[in-house]
């Protein structure tokens, strides 16, 4: 299903170019979800060093990374030594969700996150920070 | 200071067979908190292979209830599982943080600054290369453009990416459209077009008038007793002069670390030397019949 291609969202920790709610609403909202995903502190920081952690991630068929302007995350793994694929961003296999520009929503539907993806084992007060499995 | 995702461990929210998910409400609290401090954060639901991202140490967090069984490619890693069923987030924090303590070095601060080249547009013309007082730009063996010493870049300075002709030069986190990544419209190339003169750019009178501003700049903030008025006129003269060379939105900082005037131009000639032995050696290069294959 299309919902389980692979997600990879970057939280530009290091400036403030996302809008924070916007960046702050699709994690949580990620997170609440029963999708698997890989999360990183800053794709800029990880290309301005060349982590070789950005060739796996760069490799995996179907990818939806979810950061910034297309053009800037296609030329930042591309900078790394870990050059997305083209013609898997021209057909739309490898996408990139710009939370620059667009809202949490937006994000979120292209994601597949509905709320009916939303784990159902969520606890009731959120301030309860207690690490037990969630009840069934 | 943020310490780099790679000198830390990679976390592991582990949802997957023989376990119950996590407390959403810690989950939610737990994964951006790890990822402002530059850690890397996967979540594991169901049969999912974990690739190796290079980490040499994995937390494994869980509320198990047998032994977490995930396919991986990860043997060089140091693996800590942890059954977090009777943590809190803060334990859970300290936990992690006491095995990051272990695994890191120190790393010099990195600044979020520094040019990358779209490769779609880029046309090998070796303006920015020519124009580059800090050495940014290289030539790679292939004879193309390339960012050589990206961390030579002066923070907020987005002036190279003012002169590449083709708008090719992205500064992810600036703040505007085109040069942070944004879709390059008529506009944009029409602008661009008309703020550079390179022929004045490679002759270096571009920066004889930035020092000169500058040093005028200095002059008059020594002169000033009142922090605050000084300030001010500097701002006013950098505002000025910002008008003066169509917005290239050069910092303060960069302006005042400008070296000396002779210094400037005999930077712009080896710059430009080094452009146009590029150029020379890539108009070589197309000349020379290739190999068959
Ligand atoms: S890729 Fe975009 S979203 Fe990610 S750190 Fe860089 S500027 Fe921020
Ligand atoms: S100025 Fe622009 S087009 Fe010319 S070499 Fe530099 S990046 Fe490429």
């Amino acid at each position: 299903m299309s919902e389980k291609r692979p997600i990879l969202y970057c939280r530009c920790a290091y400036a403030k170019v996302l809008p924070e709610e916007v960046k702050d609403q699709v994690l949580a909202r990620l997170i609440d979800s029963d999708q698997p995903f890989e999360s990183v502190s800053d794709l800029c920081e990880m290309s301005a060093r060349k982590d070789p952690g950005l060739v796996p991630l760069s490799q995996q068929p179907g990818l939806r990374i979810v950061a910034c302007y297309p053009r800037a995350v296609k030329w930042l793994f591309s900078a790394a030594g870990a050059p997305l694929d083209s013609n898997e961003m021209k057909t739309g296999q490898i996408e990139i969700l710009n939370m620059r520009i667009e809202s949490a929503d937006a994000v979120c539907s292209k994601l597949g996150i509905t709320s009916s993806d939303l784990n159902s084992t969520q606890a009731s007060d959120p301030s309860d920070t207690q690490a037990s499995g969630a009840k069934p | 200071m943020i310490a780099t995702n790679r000198e830390r461990p990679r976390v592991l929210l582990y949802e997957g067979a023989h376990s119950k998910p996590i407390d959403p409400s810690l989950r939610r609290r737990l994964v951006p908190t790890l990822l402002d401090r530059g850690y890397t954060v996967t979540r594991i639901t169901e049969n999912a292979k974990l690739g190796n991202l290079g980490h040499t140490e994995l937390v494994v967090l869980g509320a198990f209830e047998q032994q977490p069984d995930f396919d991986s490619d990860t043997s060089v890693l140091k693996i800590h599982t942890r059954d977090i069923q009777s943590d809190t987030f803060e334990s859970l924090l300290e936990y992690i943080e006491g095995i990051a303590a272990g695994v890191s070095e120190a790393r010099p601060h990195w600044k979020p600054w520094f040019p990358v080249i779209d490769y779609d547009r880029c046309t090998n013309c070796m303006q920015c290369l020519s124009f580059c007082l800090f050495d940014v730009y290289g030539v790679n063996q292939d004879k193309q453009i390339t960012v050589q010493n990206q961390t030579n870049c002066k923070t907020d300075c987005p002036a190279c990416s003012r002169v590449c002709p083709e708008v090719a030069i992205l500064f992810p986190k600036y703040k505007a459209g085109p040069i942070n990544g944004d879709e390059i419209n008529q506009d944009d190339l029409r602008r661009e077009a008309m703020k550079v003169d390179i022929s004045s750019l490679l002759g270096g009178d571009i920066y004889s008038m930035l020092k000169d501003r500058s040093m005028k700049a200095k002059s008059r903030f020594s002169k000033e007793r009142d922090d605050d008025r000084a300030l001010k006129e500097r701002k006013r003269c950098l505002d000025k002069l910002q008008n003066d060379i169509d917005g290239l939105d050069i910092p303060a900082e960069v302006l005042s670390s400008l070296p000396s005037l002779d210094q400037i131009q005999a930077k712009a000639q080896q710059a430009k030397q080094r452009a146009e032995q590029a150029l020379a050696e890539q108009a070589l290069a197309e000349q020379s019949p290739k190999p068959a294959t």
